[in-house]
């Protein structure tokens, strides 16, 4: 089977502007999002607590906020999580009281209240450890992009280096943006999720990077925009199928990974779509503007090999490839 | 140009055996077993207590799977709980309280895997239960609580060199010697200085008063913490060494936190009480002078004489004790329940340690007639145990601390007291808890995602690249193989979010070989033989799948760098599964593929699935 027969190269770089102007206008709406409804941080960031509780029966939710009250927590939340069995409670930070004594209080109240109540999971974190988490996943990120550019920058250029990185940022704020507008729990999965996709969506423009390249030693006769378009339309086959795959692993684990796994697979879900994208309609228009040409990558690489001066070896390299018959 | 040389073949060959070999303990299951440790680290541990145990088992008719020795204890396996349960009373029954009996989940994988070293993947607390405590320790107090050691050491040097001087007293993590002229400060300075060069001493003046201050330099004040949180450590150590718990893991994490990590407790409170306890013991002298009625009505009401504290005693009296403390529990070497022959009164028998009994005996020497009172420190609240009067100089460092309540209280705070006082007290700041039942949920969500995920993609796979397809997926296999088989050797924690990042791995790996088959296609469009498209497709794809590994390589090991807990595993097996996807995608798909059509003589079609010619 063999689902793209394209024949002529799909000229994306003329649709350049229009991209990247949708790219611009969800970047915006992701940041006022971010701007006035801000992130729904879980307790591993905020600190606080967190208990998944189980009942045989259906559980009796005003009996289990009741039960909640009676130790004096009234800005606890109580509700109903993944079934009618099971209900999640939230406390925040009480102060004088360690997180450990907060929830044996409530484990206490909540037996007292239904012996049948199986508490099965607690998540307590003080406050400064939340803090800190949120520093170090801030310097996780900023550590990341760095690492992505330097390496784009040794292995390519620092033109498409900053290309790659302002496409993937676009993809991380298009997901915190998500986060944002659904108010859905922003926990430490799913910062993992977005470091992840980070890396895996800069690998997307790797792909296309690599062929421009590619294309720039074999095409010698093409422009700048023609060379983008043949590189993202022969890799556009790879580019469907691969995301196609990895969306089905994700999409696996957004239907059988239960309710801990799954906004790390809403935040990947989102992550995939939107690195399609931006790896190839964002990062390489930006590529381009910023003057990515023959001379600044060949170049480079004939002079790494020691072949600069020699104009007999660079004839070669010129003899035109069957591919490029192509376009 | 398609066969691979030899030794290629064969090191394909013997990675994946290695992945089958360590892969294949992860199938057989657990089955409940016991775990026998010796108690402290002077008990010898060898093949004696094999036998000692299986003499147990056979003269008590308790049937078990199997029973061996390893670095750190011996195991045996049962059939069913009920007669692990049994197995566990009996074994802690006859080996006394030398060894830890503990209850544990065991591999039940055969002995030959065993001595290869093959075992099942370490599963994190998430997967298999239990709680996860992180625990803040305060410097603050363990420096505090060396300054007034000070106050006690300057008091006895000074005494002994015969300097007079007015009091010493602690404020915060400063000591402070008031002197009633010039000259004796500067024969206590040239003491102090000598003895305790970590000390940095500055000399002022309060009113008629010369005064000699002496603060913790940071070397010292480094030095304290250092071993606050190893005293602490080990303390934790026998604590949950008496809770009988297998495998418990106690770390430190930074300068001042530990982590602990009881796998299969599910009382919490329990485990709460007991790591969370910061019982000390102290001896002080009651106050005789001031025992006056007018006094201690006085005291009651919140006004203590100076250098007194105000406690009640167990029969709500109040007692007015000195605040100079005559020792502390860091002196007892051992302690245990008993029973007071006389009165039949329960006791606990306390034995000091050289330095601790000498001490005892000075004081007991001074202070015939007077009363002492044993205070029992627990969480910032202090209860005075008994207060017996002292009848006789007490030498030999062996005392008998009466006045508990039953047997209980006499064991309890006898194991208290034996685990050790901590250095410094401590907070629990994070606490995750997760239920047996959950547990095994988790490890079936992870399970069905992947295995559910891996199936759709080998049928898309298969259907789009036909043979190729089916070389793929193989690859994805033995990716998958060699993962979970470097993740058992390694015994790295698998978390949930480990699970998340296997399934992750796969969906990224399959990139891999995405590429190269349509490069290989491509290779083919252009008009190439089939036998050089492959050649060429393997070629040119390797460079792409190279650059786009690194770039996520670099987000694992930030996110393992930066990460804490659940996402340190998700960042591991991220890592290792680029790297096994690298070899599996690359090498071991050529090998299959040199396989089927390295061999031909003539190769006319490529099974890669349809190919358009433009």
């Amino acid at each position: 089977m063999e689902l793209f027969r394209i024949k002529n190269d799909i000229p994306f770089m003329s649709y350049g502007r229009l991209t990247t102007a949708i790219s611009l206008v969800t970047f915006i709406l992701a940041i006022i999002f971010l701007a006035t409804r801000g992130l729904n941080f879980g307790v591993d960031f905020t600190g606080g607590t967190v208990m998944e509780v189980n009942y045989p029966q259906a559980a009796n939710l005003e009996g289990v906020r009741k039960a909640v009250d009676s130790i004096g927590l009234k800005e606890a939340t109580v509700q109903n999580f993944g079934s009618s069995h099971d209900v999640l409670i939230r406390l925040p930070i009480k102060t004088g009281l360690s997180v450990s004594q907060l929830s044996e209080q409530v484990k206490t109240a909540l037996v007292a209240a239904d012996p049948k109540a199986e508490v099965r999971r607690v998540e307590a974190v003080g406050a400064q450890v939340g803090d800190e988490l949120y520093e170090n996943g801030g310097l996780a990120l900023f550590f990341v992009s760095l690492g992505i550019v330097l390496y784009l920058w040794l292995r390519f250029e620092w033109r498409f280096a900053v290309a790659a990185i302002i496409a993937n940022m676009h993809d991380v704020v298009i997901i915190l943006g998500f986060f944002a507008f659904f108010q859905w729990e922003f926990n430490l999965t799913v910062l993992a999720a977005i470091l992840a996709v980070l890396g895996y969506s800069v690998n997307e423009s790797v792909v296309v990077f690599d062929r421009v390249r590619e294309n720039f030693r074999k095409m010698r006769k093409a422009n700048v925009v023609q060379v983008i378009d043949n590189a993202i339309t022969r890799t556009m086959s790879r580019t469907i199928i691969t995301h196609t795959m990895t969306q089905t692993m994700v999409g696996s684990m957004l239907l059988f990974g239960g309710e801990v796994l799954h906004n790390f697979a809403l935040a990947l879900t989102i992550g995939i779509l939107f690195g399609i994208y931006s790896s190839v309609l964002v990062a390489c228009p930006i590529a381009m503007w910023l003057g990515v040409s023959r001379a600044n990558l060949i170049g480079d690489l004939d002079k790494k090999e020691g072949n600069a001066k020699d104009a007999g070896k660079k004839e070669v390299f010129a003899e035109p490839h069957p591919s490029d018959f192509a376009s | 140009m398609n066969r691979y040389p030899m030794w290629k073949n064969i090191l394909v060959a013997i990675m994946i055996l290695i992945g089958l070999i360590y892969t294949i303990p992860n199938f057989f299951g657990e089955s409940p077993a016991v775990q026998i440790t010796p108690a402290k680290s002077t008990t010898k541990l060898d093949a004696a207590l094999l036998g000692q145990v299986e003499a147990i088992f056979q003269q008590e008719k308790i049937a078990y799977d199997g029973v061996y020795l390893d670095a750190r204890g011996v195991k045996a396996r049962f059939a069913n709980t009920d007669t692990q349960i049994k197995a566990k009373d009996v074994l802690q029954a006859s080996l006394g309280k030398d060894y830890t009996v503990a209850l544990n989940l065991l591999s039940r994988s055969p002995n030959w895997l065993r001595n290869l070293g093959a075992k099942p993947m370490y599963l994190g607390l998430d997967l298999r239960g239990g709680v996860h405590f992180l625990m803040q320790v305060d410097m603050k107090a363990a420096l505090s609580k060396a300054a007034e050691r000070f106050v006690g050491d300057f008091r006895i040097a000074l005494r002994k060199e015969r300097i007079s001087y007015v009091g010493v007293s602690r404020e915060g993590e400063t000591v402070q010697i008031n002197f009633n002229n010039e000259a004796e400060l500067i024969k206590a300075k040239t003491i102090i200085s000598k003895e305790y060069p970590n000390l940095t001493l500055t000399e002022s003046t309060n009113g008629e008063e010369k005064v000699l201050k002496a603060s913790l330099n940071l070397v010292e004040q480094k030095r304290i913490q250092d071993f606050a949180i190893k005293q602490n450590i080990q303390t934790l150590h026998n604590r949950i060494n008496e809770l009988g718990v297998a495998e418990p893991i106690i770390q430190q994490q930074g300068a001042d936190r530990v982590v602990v990590q009881l796998p299969g407790v599910q009382d919490t409170a329990k485990a709460k009480d007991i790591l969370g306890r910061t019982a000390t013991l102290e001896i002080r002298l009651v106050d005789e002078e001031k025992n006056d009625a007018a006094t201690l009505e006085k005291a009651e009401k919140g006004q203590a004489p100076l250098g007194d504290d105000v406690f009640k005693n167990r029969d709500g009296r109040t007692i007015l004790v000195k605040k100079n403390v005559a020792l502390t529990g860091d002196y007892i070497t051992d302690a245990g329940p008993g029973v007071d022959s006389q009165s039949g009164r329960n006791t606990v028998n306390v034995t000091l340690d050289a330095r601790g009994a000498r001490i005892f005996q000075q004081v007991t020497r001074e202070n015939v007639g007077k009363r002492l009172a044993i205070l029992l420190i627990e969480k910032g609240s202090t209860e005075v145990i008994t207060a017996p009067v002292i009848n006789e100089e007490i030498g030999g460092g062996r005392v008998q601390i009466s006045g508990m309540a039953n047997t209980q209280e006499a064991t309890d705070i006898a194991l208290l007291l034996r685990a050790g006082a901590l250095a410094a007290p401590m907070d629990i700041i994070e606490e995750r808890t997760v239920g047996p039942s959950m547990g095994q949920d988790n490890i079936n969500r992870g399970i069905h995602s992947t295995l559910w995920g891996f199936l759709a993609i080998a049928i898309m796979m298969m259907i789009y690249y036909m043979a190729f397809g089916v070389v793929s997926v193989a690859a994805l296999a033995i990716n998958l193989l060699l993962l979970v088989a470097i993740l058992s050797m390694l015994q790295a924690t698998l978390t949930l979010p480990g699970l998340a990042a296997i399934a992750l791995a796969l969906g990224m790996a399959i990139d891999a070989n995405v590429l190269i088959n349509e490069r290989v296609r491509e290779e083919l469009r252009n008009g190439n033989t089939p036998q050089a498209s492959i050649h060429a497709g393997y070629e040119r794809a390797w460079d792409t799948i190279l650059d786009s590994n690194v770039t996520t390589l670099i987000a694992g090991l930030a996110l393992f760098m930066f990460g804490t807990g659940p996402i340190k595993g998700f960042a591991v097996v991220h890592v290792l599964g680029i790297l096994t996807s690298m070899f599996s995608a690359v090498l071991v798909s050529r090998a299959m593929v040199n396989f089927i059509y390295g061999y031909r003589r003539k190769v006319s079609k490529l099974s890669i699935g349809q190919i358009f010619k433009a």
